[in-house]
């Protein structure tokens, strides 16, 4: 692959506020590491891209300076992590899962559409609404930082990646990496190469592990990783309906005030009131939904891609092994035959070695997998409940004081 | 109206009858549109019974105890046997206080006279021979009420097919001695009120009385009913139709004037109900277009009653507003039912699944957990159930009856407009008679002069009548309308409060699962 180096731009409004800064590992439970420790600090968000600005403090000698930082895109991510899953070295280990692209199709879509429905509204209502979807455009921008710098954040806890010299290259490079995107015909055998190793995964599936370990895993892996899938898809559609839920609360209070600005009499002070309350617990469902989303949804989504990861492991010892049974069975045919025998050794004992390598270090990314997940689970989900909590005594503190208010006036 | 044959008495159901509802029977006789689409997707089912045992009658008046029967829950239709056991249940949330706003008529309503006038036919108008002045009617409070209770329940379904319909049990309760009975019950079906309101309309809308609306036909709705169609929808249907048909008993007897029509109480005490036939082309939603289009034609006319009543033309253009405000907010509040309901299915299938992930999960505590938000996410559907619920049959339906009671109040204006009219048409009718007059007394024609005199003598008196028509319903609208505002205050408030308290319910029983889930969540490593 080409490294091509240029110089980048930099433009755009800057969406991370102070209080964002640091390491701050959503989904992952890391130890962090005095020698290599990363995070991005800062992020711009352009037009189409997206300019992370990738922060690192370490006492590694690699290193010219001790601490510094350099601008990095998604494609260069990516490149990363393709380097990783292409390194045979690394066929043993788990390779952290790409973050996904920055996707603010929707939430454009949606800024679009409220500029062309600008007419149809009264001007708090579209006020009110711009200022939403700000806030969304604000959220979808945290969570993609967030999720780039859980990558990295991996990365550099692993204690072989974190040694790779493209990923030196990638944290200290002060120039644009300038990774060309995968063209047309790359994409068509990165699709081919996809499906010969899903065809492969069901053949290689199939071999019983003699590693009762390991079969027990392949198991646990391929049910896991289906289970998380749906239920990350079903997180995603509840977190929405109650997303549009909240979106009614909203316009439920702006027409109850337009209601109650009609008149100075009794029941539009009433509307008023009521108004009010509904702008002030609003804000607290969508913070509801927007929590779930961070806590659960992006929990379940990170684990289908790391779950997916780990079965990308298992599938490459599987190949290894396919590989090594193979060699044997021409060793014995050379043997039998008399004839290359010692070519046959040579590359069985290769592939004996590869697989050893790989069962190895595959034992430990597994336990380590498993270790990390319920880490996270229960770093989640602990936060989950305790802001599930806060928010609806939150609306409960609102709703008893207005009752109280309305019915003392009654 | 009525046919003079009654129909057959169906097989009806004895009061303390609990027949399942395995068919939800319906009306047959459903033709006209809705002006009002009620568009009530499936409320999920499973509300428990409001048990208000126990309370005192006396109680039974207090808005209090309305609002304070939180989650306020209504009987499925599968359940309605409840409410025959015990007629408490039956008017718990069935009360209405009654009251006479004018004093100075109190003679007039007095129980004690009404013994020998309960054969007789009631003035329906609350004419008056000395006009009110304004500040009098403003500062009239509510006074003396009276005990009268109507709840209508035990929607039945008798027939099959699609001549089948469903019956309700109408039931009252009351210390007026114009009543035979303290309490009593009837069996009516849905034709039986719009036909109850036709007649009221047909009676009362002319003095400029503001008649409340029944619910609107639905074609859909009732079919569904009649063909058998067992899910949710069906029962959905039939109940917001009775909780419908109850508000609107309510409204009626709750009106001073409307009470004392014997249409009304034949309607509380008659055993069977001659069929209102007239249903087919004048159901309350044609009657309201028929008004509808009355007014529009009004108001073509660009005419503007001079007197000192900018009030009326004022007030006329809050309605106006208001109605569209009610319109939007009625919008939005079924878009918020529909995404909770939305929200409801979701999440039942999201915490299945999370179900599932706990069963693959080999950490046992995490297994454990996850287990356990699983019934967290359960218990939060039933929630969003009850709330959509609440969203539905507190907010959306008060809407909707509001509406629809505008739509009444605008009909009442056009009236008095109308009267104004006949007396000005009057007025240029006698001048042109003076006119013609004149013109024969200078042709000095003795014999058609004596006719002249005659005709302008029958217009005069046409004239003072007609004016003395525009007075009274001038004074019965702004009366009227003053009733009308302060009933909808007070419903507001009490049913948006009602609707907060049930928030508030929710928001407690949420605190409770999370609380119960948290120690789980740290119990994980």
């Amino acid at each position: 692959m080409h490294v091509v180096l240029c110089q980048g731009l930099d433009d755009g409004p800057d969406f991370l506020s102070e209080e964002d800064r640091g390491p701050r590992a959503v989904n992952v439970d890391l130890q962090t590491d005095a020698t290599l420790q990363v995070d991005i600090s800062d992020a711009l968000s352009e037009r189409d891209k997206v300019k992370f600005t990738v922060h690192t403090k370490s006492t590694l000698p690699n290193f010219k300076q001790n601490e510094f930082s350099v601008v990095r895109q998604h494609e260069e991510f990516i490149w990363l992590h393709d380097s990783f899953v292409e390194n045979e070295e690394y066929a043993g280990y788990i390779i952290p899962p790409a973050p996904p692209r920055p996707d603010f199709d929707a939430s454009r879509e949606k800024l679009q559409k409220l500029g062309e429905g600008e007419g149809s509204m009264t001007k708090e209502e579209f006020t009110k609404m711009k200022q939403e979807l700000e806030a969304e455009y604000l959220a979808i921008f945290k969570k993609t930082v967030a999720m780039h710098e859980v990558f990295l954040c991996r990365v550099a806890a692993h204690p072989v990646l974190r040694k790779d010299l493209n990923f030196h290259v990638f944290l200290e490079y002060n120039q644009d990496l300038s990774v060309r995107g995968k063209n047309k015909r790359e994409k068509m055998e990165d699709f081919f190469k996809n499906v010969v190793k899903s065809a492969d995964g069901v053949l290689v599936a199939g071999v019983k592990d003699v590693d009762d370990f390991f079969e027990h895993e392949k198991t646990f892996l391929l049910e896991y990783h289906n289970r998380v899938k749906d239920a990350s898809a079903k997180s995603d559609r509840m977190i929405r309906s109650h997303k549009s839920a909240a979106d009614d609360i909203n316009r439920i209070a702006s027409t109850l005030y337009t209601l109650g600005t009609q008149d100075s009499t009794d029941v539009c002070k009433f509307f008023l009131k009521v108004s009010e309350l509904f702008e002030k617990t609003r804000k607290i469902e969508a913070r509801v939904a927007a929590d779930e989303d961070l806590k659960l949804a992006d929990l379940l989504k990170y684990y289908l891609r790391e779950s997916q990861a780990a079965k990308d492991l298992l599938y490459r010892r599987g190949r290894a092994l396919v590989d090594y049974e193979n060699a044997n069975k021409a060793l014995d045919r050379a043997r039998a035959k008399n004839k290359d025998v010692l070519q046959a050794e040579t590359s069985q004992q290769v592939c004996c070695q590869k697989f050893e390598k790989i069962s190895e270090s595959a034992k430990q990314e597994l336990i380590d997998f498993k270790t990390r997940r319920v880490a996270a689970f229960r770093k989640n989900l602990v936060e989950l409940a305790e802001l599930e909590l806060k928010h609806a005594k939150g609306n409960l503190q609102l709703l008893q004081s207005c009752l109280g208010v309305l019915k003392g006036d009654t | 109206m009525a046919a003079s044959s009654p129909r057959n008495p169906p097989p009806l159901p004895g009061a303390d009858n609990q027949d399942p509802l395995s068919e939800m029977a319906d009306e047959d006789s459903d033709e006209g549109e809705d002006i009002f689409v009620g568009n009530s997707n499936p409320v999920a089912e499973s509300f428990q019974t409001d048990t208000a045992n126990g309370e005192e009658p006396a109680d039974l008046f207090s808005e209090e105890e309305i609002s304070t029967t939180v989650n306020s829950s209504i009987t499925t239709t599968k359940s309605n046997g409840v409410h025959s056991d015990n007629e408490n249940d039956l008017f718990a949330e069935a009360s209405v206080e009654l009251s006479m706003e004018n004093p100075s008529t109190i003679a007039r309503e007095n129980p004690t006279t009404t013994a020998k006038t309960s054969g007789a036919e009631f003035t329906p108008s609350r004419t008056q021979t000395q006009p009110k002045s304004i500040e009098q009617l403003e500062e009239d409070k509510d006074e003396d009420s009276f005990d009268m209770d109507v709840a209508v329940t035990n929607p039945e379904k008798i027939g099959d097919g699609m001549n089948a319909y469903i019956a309700y049990k109408v039931s009252t309760r009351t210390t007026l001695p114009m009543f035979k009975n303290r309490t009593f019950s009837v069996w009516r079906r849905f034709s039986d009120f719009l036909g109850l309101y036709e007649k009221l309309s047909v009676k009362h809308s002319l003095n400029g009385c503001i008649i409340p609306p029944p619910p609107e036909k639905s074609i859909v709705g009732m079919t569904k009913v009649k063909v058998g169609k067992e899910d949710s929808s069906s029962a959905d249907f039939v109940e917001t139709r009775r909780a419908a048909l109850e508000r609107y008993l309510q409204r009626v007897v709750c009106h001073p004037s409307l009470l004392q029509d014997p249409d009304v109480r034949e309607f509380l005490e008659r055993d069977e109900l001659p069929r209102a036939v007239g249903t087919h082309t004048l159901s309350g939603a044609g009657f309201l277009k028929m008004i509808n289009r009355a007014s529009d034609a009004v108001s073509k006319m660009t005419v503007k009653i001079s007197d000192s009543d900018a009030w009326f033309d004022n007030k006329l253009q809050e309605v106006e507003s208001e109605e569209l405000q009610l319109r939007k907010l009625h919008a939005v509040v079924e878009s918020l039912v529909n995404h909770r309901k939305e929200l409801c299915g979701n999440t039942a299938v999201f915490a299945k699944s999370m179900a599932m992930l706990g069963n693959s999960e080999d950490n046992t505590a995490l297994s454990r957990a996850l287990s356990q938000l699983a019934e967290v996410e359960d218990k939060m559907e039933t929630l969003h159930q009850e709330q959509a619920a609440s969203d539905f049959f507190i907010l959306a339906e008060l809407l909707a009856d509001y509406i629809r009671l505008l739509g009444a109040v605008r009909g009442c204006f056009e009236q008095r407009m109308k009267t104004w009219q006949r007396w000005q048409e009057a007025q240029s009718t006698l001048q042109k008679k003076r006119e013609v007059e004149a013109k024969l007394l200078w042709a000095n024609k003795p014999d058609k002069l004596q006719q002249a005199k005659e005709e302008i003598t029958e217009w005069e008196g046409k004239v003072t009548q007609y004016e003395r028509d525009f007075d009274r319903i001038s004074v019965t609208v702004r009366k009227e309308f003053l009733r009308f505002e302060k009933e909808k205050s007070k419903d507001f408030k009490s049913q948006i409060v009602k609707y907060l308290e049930s928030l508030l319910q929710s928001q407690q029983r949420l605190v409770k699962f999370w609380e119960a889930f948290l120690p789980e969540a740290k119990a994980i490593g």
